[in-house]
């Protein structure tokens, strides 16, 4: 039980139970939609951004503990970041989800979902949002896939 | 919510159950240090050892290519080839074993009928039948062939039990019906669905049925002569036997009547270049070499089945799903999804609060494997309004030992995710 526990923790369930920044965001400069097909859970991330820096981020749907969690710490953490420094820490966050060996990354609040690194099957989850945000960066149209 | 033939004799003994379970090795493993018990059985069920030994035996004694060679093992494998087709033809009680077309599983099955039998006859406007409750493979090949030839797929809706809704089936199947192709057994709900009466419906009408016999095959006793159904398709690996084949039942005249679905090796009589002779049924359809080993393992997993017999296997799975359905109800927040009067051993659901995937997590954490998600059947979770479910499905090899392992589990979900 003690995996079970660290995947599902208060922090997690805070964050399920009370998405932050859960809201369409009027203006956004940037939007993507991410698909899991093997769920077929949905996440429309939405960025808006001025001089190279995310001001605001926000996200809609998915739908498991996980992905959710995941996109509304994702959201907090995008916050005041350098669109440039995105790609760097979505890979820091992806070496800790999968479990990549190295000395564990100072990814702050995010470090909660380390836990998903016993978990194989629930990557994707954590990760969906991630995934949409970057294709909303490159201003991709096509909803983005985890396969 | 009783089985169709839980009537016919009483559930089989826990001893009984247990010996049947010693035959499948998979079983006796531990998963995340916990005792397997798995209950995904509508995904893919495991084998017995005299399949994995049968397939082992074609490997290692009589490997080689069928109705080709006169040398001694590609006689062995031809026999062995055909012998287990008689086995199909026996276990769906077919007219001939010419009436048996080996593919490579029920999706295969489906598109070959859709391609072969539909595509040359379908125009602009004809209509091809098919139900809510389908899965995409019952869909998908249909809504290929309608973009193909111009024609309409038309959907029985089902009621909120799931349960299909006759009367507005009665009224879909009219003067431009070509084809209606329904599931027996729904793989998200379980619902059985009454195809004698859909097959005499769409008959009165001059109009061939096939039915996808994925999910009914390995719980209730199939019998195409007494259903008169046109097409049947199955898939090997839901029924205790390999992966990668599976079988397409159609009658005789309509076989004959259909173009080959693929060309190559096997499927011709005789080849220039200026014409090709297409070989009898059922070669005609089993262009290239076939899964051999595959066949042979069907074989041994039919044989497996009918040896422990289709009406004891329903009146256990009965007892199991009766049980479980009882049992799931103390779980605060759990609703059944598919609660037709007459369902084979599926049982879906849904936690409120919590996502079919943490449950699976969850439950798979104590051994105990599901299925969750929308089950390749994304229409109904539509109908139902919800994201997708999970799943427990029943197999001969489950006890009502695994079934409280299930709700054990359940409640640890609860504890984890407090309303």
């Amino acid at each position: 039980m003690s995996d079970l526990r660290e995947i599902y923790q208060e922090v997690i369930f805070d964050h399920y139970r009370t998405p932050r920044n859960c809201r369409a965001l009027a203006g956004a400069s940037h939007k993507a939609e991410g698909y899991n097909p093997l769920c077929g859970d949905r996440v429309v991330v939405y960025l808006q951004i001025d001089d190279g820096v995310i001001r605001d981020a926000s996200f809609e749907g998915v739908g498991c503990a996980i992905s959710t969690a995941a996109a509304s710490l994702m959201t907090e953490a995008l916050k005041g970041k350098r669109v440039g420094d995105v790609q760097t820490l979505f890979e820091r966050f992806h070496d800790m989800v999968t479990g990549a060996p190295g000395v564990p990354q100072a990814l702050g609040k995010l470090e909660v979902l380390a836990g998903v690194r016993e978990f194989p099957s629930r990557v994707k989850c954590a990760t969906l949002a991630w995934h949409t945000v970057l294709a909303a960066l490159k201003d991709q149209r096509e909803p983005v896939s985890t396969e | 919510m009783k089985m169709e033939h839980d009537v016919l004799r009483d559930p089989v003994s826990a001893v009984e159950v247990k010996h049947w379970r010693d035959d499948f090795p998979a079983l006796r493993q531990k998963v995340h240090g916990q005792r397997l018990v798995y209950l995904d059985n509508g995904a893919t069920t495991q084998k017995p050892q005299a399949v994995i030994d049968a397939e082992a035996e074609y490997y290692c004694h009589y490997n080689a290519n069928v109705h080709r060679a006169v040398h001694a093992l590609s006689e062995r494998a031809t026999e062995a080839y055909e012998a287990a087709r008689h086995k199909v033809q026996r276990f769906l009680n077919a007219a001939a074993p010419e009436e048996i077309v080996f593919v490579r599983g029920t999706t295969e099955a489906i598109n070959l009928v859709a391609q072969s039998y539909a595509r040359p006859r379908l125009g602009p406007g004809d209509e091809v039948v098919i139900s809510a409750m389908e899965h995409h493979s019952n869909i998908v090949p249909w809504q290929m062939v309608c973009a193909q030839t111009a024609a309409v797929l038309k959907v029985v809706p089902i009621n909120d039990a799931g349960e299909l809704e006759l009367e507005a089936y009665e009224r879909l199947v009219g003067p431009r019906t070509r084809l209606v192709a329904i599931t027996h057994v729904s793989n998200a709900l379980g619902s059985i669905v009454p195809v004698a009466h859909i097959i005499k419906v769409a008959h009165e009408r001059n109009v061939p049925v096939l039915l996808d016999g994925a999910q009914a095959v390995s719980h209730l006793p199939v019998d195409v002569r007494a259903l008169d159904c046109d097409f049947y398709a199955f898939s090997g690996h839901k029924i205790f036997g390999p992966t990668g084949i599976g079988v397409l039942y159609g009658k005789r005249r309509l076989l004959e009547a259909m173009p080959p679905y693929q060309g190559g090796g096997d499927m011709i009589r005789s080849v220039t270049f200026e014409e090709t002779q297409y070989n009898e049924i059922p070669y005609k359809f089993e262009a290239g070499t076939p899964n051999i080993a595959g066949v042979v393992g069907l074989g041994a997993a039919l044989d497996y089945v009918q040896g422990i017999g289709l009406d004891a296997i329903a009146a256990h799975e009965g007892d199991l799903l009766n049980h479980a359905t009882q049992e799931v109800t103390a779980v605060p927040g759990l609703r059944i999804i598919g609660t037709a009067k007459e369902k084979a051993s599926i049982l879906s659901f849904t936690l409120e609060g919590v996502h079919p995937h943490d449950i699976g997590t969850i439950l798979d954490h104590q051994g105990v494997a599901i299925r969750a998600g929308h089950h390749c059947a994304m229409p109904v979770m539509q109908r139902y309004g919800i994201s997708g479910t999970a799943r427990a499905s029943f197999a001969l090899y489950n006890t009502r030992g695994n079934v409280d392992a299930l709700v054990a589990g359940l409640h640890k979900v609860r504890e984890l995710f407090p309303r």
